[in-house]
């Protein structure tokens, strides 16, 4: 009779995100009928004209999450490495929780400290700096300001960096002790060590925790929109404002007047759907040869991921 | 045996590799402080603005209504933030570990796979997807209200408090298992009368973690009970209830600098209550792991 | 003292160089080694021979992997591990200012107790130490020529491009001896190189040693006296000493050629451990 019970309840979590695709694919009927799969390469986005595309939204999304990845990445992985190589013993714990509450931190707090704090640093001093010494380059033009796609991955980076190094400081845990000897032993110096041991046995790893890392930047709604500007148009300049898929349909929730507006918000939300499974797919299947090793590597991994309540705001 | 014809001393492309090495040292420790100076600044960000515009009133009083602002408090948002995270934990907790009984005792692994394949999907579906997801089934036929909030955040916490639970069931000894069984007592009061209460203690901090995590939550309940400004006592979760969230998301969105503060105050609160909480749940399950011997 | 009865057959040593002709290559003067403020060996006096191998045996617990993990300063990894007295490699202060451990560690290589291959190909595993230091050129043939001489080059010449993972017990100990040769060390230290490995496997281990002898100084530790019997040259048998707090600690007992101290050892503790009345 448990069983029953038990599995009708699994059965009912399974049957969830089963609806949860359906009732997105049928809530963008209307502006998919309308619009078509042109919907995703148009970048008009016209509440008066009732014309919606979701262009700008992606290369929005696709630039705030990949920059944040790639500055969080090192980052991540350098506090990993001092947490397990450099800090003394009686640290450890205490400042591995300390970064692991960063992750803890609502999104709607840190989207406030971000537009009246980060923001104005943005402002008036990080711009004009960057603008100063890198602006040969297109990215560093424009007028500085506390909103745009600097401020949005900067935000991003602080809360993916916690996922990442929790994940692989776990990792790096489970490297046998005697793997690191042995290539002491050789006369290697602890960096040689790490890059001839550590990464490499830890690589598919931190490949996941890094593709994890991605999905949460790729749905965060709630600090992005308070941020990045929300404003249409793809342009090269990280000063200047933008909007992403999820912030963009967080910020449209008071103002959907048109059934079609609201259709084409559940659109964006179903090709935002579509762009985290395959992410979070993506993820699963590096996660797979990990589960061919040893059991205390993938105890590790399933508690660091766990740990990391993965999901986006 | 005369003077030495060599020495140890780190010299030529030896004293290269050591400086490189102490170079990415010092990345490693620089990396480290900045995690820390940023969680620092954001905290101290938060609590300096944010205790200053803390006092009674804050507590005890409803927003305030009409253009002026001043004074008012986040009271029936607090009030509303409890119901929604307590009703979707009413929804999840059981759910969560039936789930996990199910996948980590009683499935045929090929099902336990798919289960587990299913919560970790879930996991990464972006939280306001889920919010647009219980708008069209609820609200767009029944209107705005705290139980539909609350649905979206059961969703949230099901894999969280799943996952949590099958970790802590695998804990359990198997020796147990086995000696009830032998014992002739049946699966499933095996399962109910010796494993689960031998698992409670994870399942309760598993849980706390997540009511910390949705308490945080903002973007689901952007369609689904934003709604709630009522000036009169309300706690009916059929009807739209204030969520501290939403204050500190609206409220950041003003200009003027009196919403500015409350917001502060609000974000404020909420991130007391989320560290708080989170930590304690942390070195709790850290503890009763090792107990276990995890 | 006439000489005692063990069932151990000590192997012909004739070969052995008088001491007058042994060059010293390691000189431990009172060397204590602590943990903290425990003591785990003390007061140890010892000469290491260039091109012989010294055996270390005795009791579990009696310091001989610490004191081994001395001579190259693997110990250093321990936070709380600090040495008194004096070691001296070549007459250098091994622990004196401006000795670069990293240095130490070329020099003097080390064979662990369980195989520890890098999780990469074996040509990788042999290649890793050289390419830290540079020996870029012609290292295909510098690492055929490791494995030759770790008599591992038969058996995996066609596939060294394979994961070392894949090798068998006996022969990822023989690669992980080929690694540390590839850096041309002066010393190679074993620290119970065969306890993992089955007998054929151990067999084909010590014959190597005697092979590995001609051009290295080899320091082993083990737990069993017939290998070291077969084997060293040398042995030096450590004992355990109780301080009046109960704190346990290693002492080096007696320091010979390998004949006498089966045959006839000078100590009574010797002569009990070796006739297997302790131990």
């Amino acid at each position: 009779m448990l069983k029953t019970i038990t599995f009708s309840a699994a059965a009912l979590a399974v049957a969830i995100l089963g609806l949860i695709a359906f009732e997105l694919a049928r809530g963008s009927r209307l502006a998919f009928h309308k619009f078509g799969l042109g919907f995703i390469t148009s970048q008009t986005w016209d509440a008066i004209h009732n014309q919606f595309g979701a262009l700008s939204l992606i290369a929005g999304t696709a630039v705030t999450a990949i920059l944040a990845i790639v500055v969080a990445t090192p980052l991540a992985i350098a506090i990993a490495l001092f947490l397990t190589e450099l800090a003394p013993k009686p640290l450890r714990a205490l400042l591995g929780a300390l970064v692991e509450m960063l992750a803890a931190i609502p999104s709607v707090i840190l989207g406030l400290w971000g537009i009246l704090v980060l923001g104005p640093f943005v402002q008036n001093q990080l711009e004009p700096f960057l603008n100063s010494t890198l602006g040969f380059l297109p990215f560093f033009r424009g007028p500085p300001s506390p909103t745009g796609i600097l401020t949005a991955v900067l935000i991003l980076t602080i809360m993916v960096v916690p996922i990442i190094a929790s994940v692989t400081r776990e990792l790096f845990t489970t490297v046998p002790v005697e793997l690191r000897e042995g290539a002491l032993a050789l006369g290697a110096t602890r960096w040689e060590m790490v890059c001839g041991v550590l990464l490499p046995a830890a690589r598919p790893g931190i490949l996941a925790a890094v593709v994890l890392g991605l999905g949460r930047a790729v749905g965060e709604a709630i600090a992005v929109t308070l941020v990045i500007g929300s404003q249409i148009g793809i342009h090269l300049s990280l000063f200047g404002h933008s909007d992403t898929l999820a912030s963009r349909i967080a910020g449209q929730y008071q103002g959907a007047s048109t059934n079609l507006q609201v259709s084409s918000l559940v659109y964006l939300a179903t090709i935002l759907l579509v762009i985290s499974l395959a992410v979070n797919i993506g993820a699963q299947l590096l996660i797979k040869p990990i589960d061919r090793r040893p059991r205390r590597r993938r105890i590790a991994l399933d508690r660091a991921l766990e740990a990391q309540g993965l999901s986006a705001d | 045996m005369g003077e030495p014809a060599f020495s140890l001393k780190a010299t030529g492309r030896l004293r290269r590799r050591q400086l490189v090495n102490k170079g990415m040292g010092a990345l490693a420790v620089g990396a480290a402080l900045l995690a820390v100076a940023v969680l620092a600044i954001v905290v101290i960000s938060v609590g300096s603005r944010g205790a200053g515009s803390l006092n009674l009133a804050f507590f005890t009083q409803n927003q305030a209504q009409g253009f002026n602002p001043k004074g008012g408090g986040v009271l029936f948002a607090i009030v509303g933030s409890a119901m929604l995270v307590g009703i979707a934990t009413l929804i999840a907790l059981p759910l969560g570990v039936l789930i996990a009984i199910y996948i980590s005792e009683l499935a045929p692994p090929r099902l336990a796979r798919v289960g587990r394949m299913a919560l970790d999907i879930s996991n990464g579906i972006p939280t306001i997807v889920v919010g647009i997801f219980v708008f069209t089934i609820l609200v767009a036929a029944h209107g705005q209200s705290a139980f539909a909030g609350s649905i979206a955040l059961a969703i949230i916490m099901l894999p969280l408090i799943a996952r949590a639970t099958e970790e802590v069931l695998l804990l359990v000894p198997s020796s147990q298992r086995e000696a009830s069984l032998a014992l002739g007592v049946s699966r499933w009061r095996t399962t109910v009368q010796v494993v689960i209460p031998s698992a409670l203690g994870g399942i309760f901090t598993g849980t706390t973690l997540a009511i910390a995590r949705v308490a945080g939550e903002t973007a689901p309940l952007l369609f689904l009970t934003s709604l709630g400004t009522s000036s009169t006592a309300d706690a009916n979760p059929f009807h739209p209830l204030q969520s501290l969230t939403l204050v500190i998301f609206s409220y950041s969105e003003q200009a003027d600098p009196a919403y500015q503060s409350k917001a502060w105050a609000a974000a404020f609160t909420l991130m007391c209550f989320v560290l708080f909480t989170s930590l304690a749940a942390k070195l709790t399950l850290a503890r009763y792991r090792k107990k276990l011997g995890g | 003292m006439e000489a005692i009865k063990t069932k151990i057959e000590v192997a012909d040593k004739s070969s052995l160089p008088t001491a007058n002709e042994r060059e010293a290559v390691f000189e431990a003067r009172d060397l204590a080694v602590l943990y903290g403020d425990q003591l785990a060996i003390a007061g140890v006096n010892i000469d290491i021979y260039q091109r012989l191998i010294t055996a270390l045996i005795g009791p579990s617990g009696c310091g001989k992997s610490t004191f081994l993990r001395t001579l190259n300063r693997m110990n250093d990894l321990i936070p709380t591990a600090s040495i008194r007295g004096e070691l001296r490699y070549r007459d250098i202060d091994l622990y004196g200012p401006g000795v670069d451990a990293v240095e130490v560690r070329r020099r003097v290589g080390m064979v662990f107790q369980k195989p520890n291959p890098f999780h990469s190909s074996i040509y990788d595993n042999v290649a890793y130490g050289m390419r830290i230091l540079g020996m870029k050129k012609d290292l295909s043939e510098r690492v055929e020529k490791a494995l030759r001489r770790a008599a591992l080059w038969d058996e995996v010449k066609d596939r060294l491009k394979d994961s070392a993972l894949g090798l068998s017990g006996g022969q990822q100990q023989r690669l992980c001896i080929a690694r540390a040769i590839a850096v041309e060390p002066e010393v190679i230290l074993f620290d119970e190189p065969a306890s993992a490995l089955d007998p054929i496997s151990t067999s084909a281990i010590e014959d190597l040693m005697h092979e590995l002898k001609r051009d290295y100084t080899l320091v082993i530790v083990t737990h069993n006296m017939q290998q070291a019997a077969r084997v060293a040259d040398l042995t030096a048998f450590f004992g355990l000493e109780v301080k009046s707090d109960g704190n346990r600690y290693g002492v080096l007992v007696e320091y010979d050629e390998t004949e006498k101290i089966f045959t006839n050892p000078s100590d009574k503790r010797t002569e009990g451990y070796v006739t297997g009345r302790f131990g």
